[in-house]
């Protein structure tokens, strides 16, 4: 019996949804560059490079399908950033959506934030299923009515309508970062958030957009001592005081803001050390960490480099508890990968709801989860030939040499133009968001 | 002592090293990183441009680098270097397309900031 994010021996995963266009012609405007489910998991957020957000929502249980958790439609969809120009440095400022993240929910209305490069919104989702009726000076479609033929007065009445979900931004967070923006995370407290640049960390108050704190500054006196930037950084899912980035160089740090207003001492570092007959060219790249997640518990951090998945116990720092290979038959592709700059690709990875899974995603469109408890991990591909509903997800298996079996496929024949960097797991249940290029899948758990 | 066996990584190095001889021996630092710090698409900046002209009178102008070390960033973008416009802003495909197992959802052709919901 499968609870939720039980051990993938009693998960069945199937193809659930697929969301965006068919065809194969991507237009750039499409990439999709974030997932994130919403603190209870009924709302899905994604992210793309034209600067739009599209948030679904899941439909409650149906009585005809009571297998099947409710599906995920359109909630909601608004442009949140536009393409901006730098004239002082004669840059553009890509409108893509970096990250977005969720606010825990305290009233009616929803909050996210969302980021591009330079600039972090907060925007309000609500929604309006009533609207007066019978003004004294209005008619009913708007026109201003005559105010010698107004004889009576009345009260305007609240009448049902049709559901109407609106997204206006309340705040914007502008000016504070001079490199691109890589992170945001909320603090536990709900009333701060971070937001990390390559070498600059800022803390915000959601109320205040006219200042922010910095509290780590990694910037050399002199740019060409530059060895290593900021590449992720998240809060501590309890701890207000305490937050980690990690670095191009494969290091995390854990800072704690109690110790002092800049916290460029961190109070832990983590780092593997590394075999230096082992060093070679592409060493430092593939040990660049692309993201960083605490685990639910905030007893453990996940780290992701180019070629594997690490699991640190935060009372630990000399080396991870848990290495994930994700793809190391491509440790014999670095040449390759760094000359068509697929080496530089930022993958995500996410915990499940209990912390016992973590995935990520690979090439191929194919994804990658990692059973902590059973030890066992699966290779799944996201494609539509697999899009039939409900039809369970077949494991797939690469052949890292010799001779090919059936259903296998060789290295040399995964597309590395097919990458899914982003995925996102429900909060509590087996669903997961997995984005390719331009389209989002939601697989669920057979057993739901 | 030899080495009997290569690791792959070091196999890579050395397939990459021939192909690139000018490959600096400090690749993680300052190079790949300033490069990553100056992210974005460099547009025509005519003072620039009439200053790289001035400077490099007798001497050609510096053509598109071909090699990994070099910023482009130095580069200075001619008139003919100029990216397409961008394309205007529509709806997402996320969005207004038929999911596999919905209806067609109706009224979501337009940008707006507010969604009817079915």
């Amino acid at each position: 019996m499968a609870g939720p994010g039980g051990g993938s021996s009693d998960v069945q995963w199937c193809f659930s949804q697929v969301k965006g266009a068919m065809d194969d012609d991507v237009a750039e405007a499409d990439i999709i560059s974030t997932v994130e489910f919403n603190h209870t998991g009924e709302l899905l957020a994604t992210g793309d490079k034209g600067g739009r957000v599209v948030i679904f929502q899941q439909e409650p249980e149906s009585k005809n399908q009571p297998q099947c958790k409710g599906e995920y439609n359109v909630y909601s969809t608004f442009q949140s950033h536009e393409p901006e120009f730098d004239y002082l440095k004669s840059l553009e400022i890509e409108e893509k959506i970096n990250k977005i993240r969720w606010l825990p929910q305290k009233n009616a209305a929803q909050f996210l934030l969302s980021t591009n490069d330079k600039t972090i919104k907060l925007w309000k989702i609500s929604e309006r299923d009533k609207r007066p009726e019978g003004y004294n000076l209005k008619e009913e479609d708007g026109r201003y009515r005559d105010p010698n033929s107004v004889t009576t007065l009345r009260v305007p009445v609240l009448r049902p309508m049709d559901l109407m979900v609106e997204a206006s931004p309340r705040r914007v967070f502008a000016n504070a970062h001079t490199y691109h923006i890589n992170s945001i995370s909320v603090n536990s407290d709900h009333e701060t958030y971070l937001s990390a640049d390559d070498l600059r960390i800022n803390l915000w108050h959601l109320e205040i957009t006219d200042r922010s704190f910095n509290i780590v500054d990694i910037k050399p006196a002199n740019m060409e001592e530059l060895t290593e930037v900021i590449t992720a950084a998240e809060f501590h899912p309890d701890q207000c005081n305490t937050f980690v980035y990690s670095s191009s160089k494969g290091t995390i740090r854990l800072c704690d803001m109690r110790a002092s207003a800049l916290c460029d001492q961190h109070a832990k570092m983590f780092e593997e050390p590394e075999d230096p007959n082992n060093r070679s060219f592409f060493s430092e790249i593939i040990s660049s960490i692309s993201d960083v997640k605490f685990s639910h518990s905030g007893r453990y951090m996940m780290t992701r480099d180019y070629l594997s998945v690490k699991i640190w116990d935060l009372n630990m720092e000399t080396r991870p508890v848990e290495t994930y290979q994700v793809h190391e038959y491509l440790r014999s592709k670095l040449c390759s990968l760094y000359e068509n700059d697929c080496i530089f690709d930022k993958f995500e990875c996410c915990w499940n709801g209990n912390d016992s899974v973590v995935m990520t995603g690979s090439y191929n469109n194919f994804f990658r989860m990692f059973d902590r408890d059973y030890r066992q991990d699966v290779t799944f591909e996201a494609s539509r030939e697999n899009s039939k509903p409900r039809s369970v997800l077949k494991p797939r298996k690469i052949s890292t040499g010799g001779k090919r079996k059936k259903d296998e496929i060789s290295v040399d024949s995964l597309d590395f133009n097919k990458k899914i960097l982003h995925t996102a797991w429900h909060p509590l249940d087996n669903i997961i968001a997995v984005a390719t290029t331009n389209n989002l899948y939601i697989f669920q758990d057979k057993l739901n | 002592m030899e080495d009997k066996v290569i690791s792959p990584e070091k196999a890579e190095e050395a397939k990459l090293k021939a192909r690139y001889p000018n490959l600096g021996a400090k690749p993680g630092g300052s190079d790949f990183l300033r490069k990553r710090l100056q992210k974005g698409p460099k547009y025509f900046d005519s003072g620039d441009y009439n200053m790289a002209k001035a400077k490099m009178k007798n001497k050609q102008l510096p053509s598109a680098p071909t090699e990994k070390t070099e910023i482009t960033g130095d580069h200075i973008p001619t008139p003919q270097d100029l990216p397409q416009r961008k394309t205007s802003i529509v709806a997402s495909k996320l969005a207004g397309a038929v999911d596999t197992r919905c209806e067609p959802v109706s009224g979501h052709a337009q940008l707006s900031d507010s969604c009817r919901r079915r």
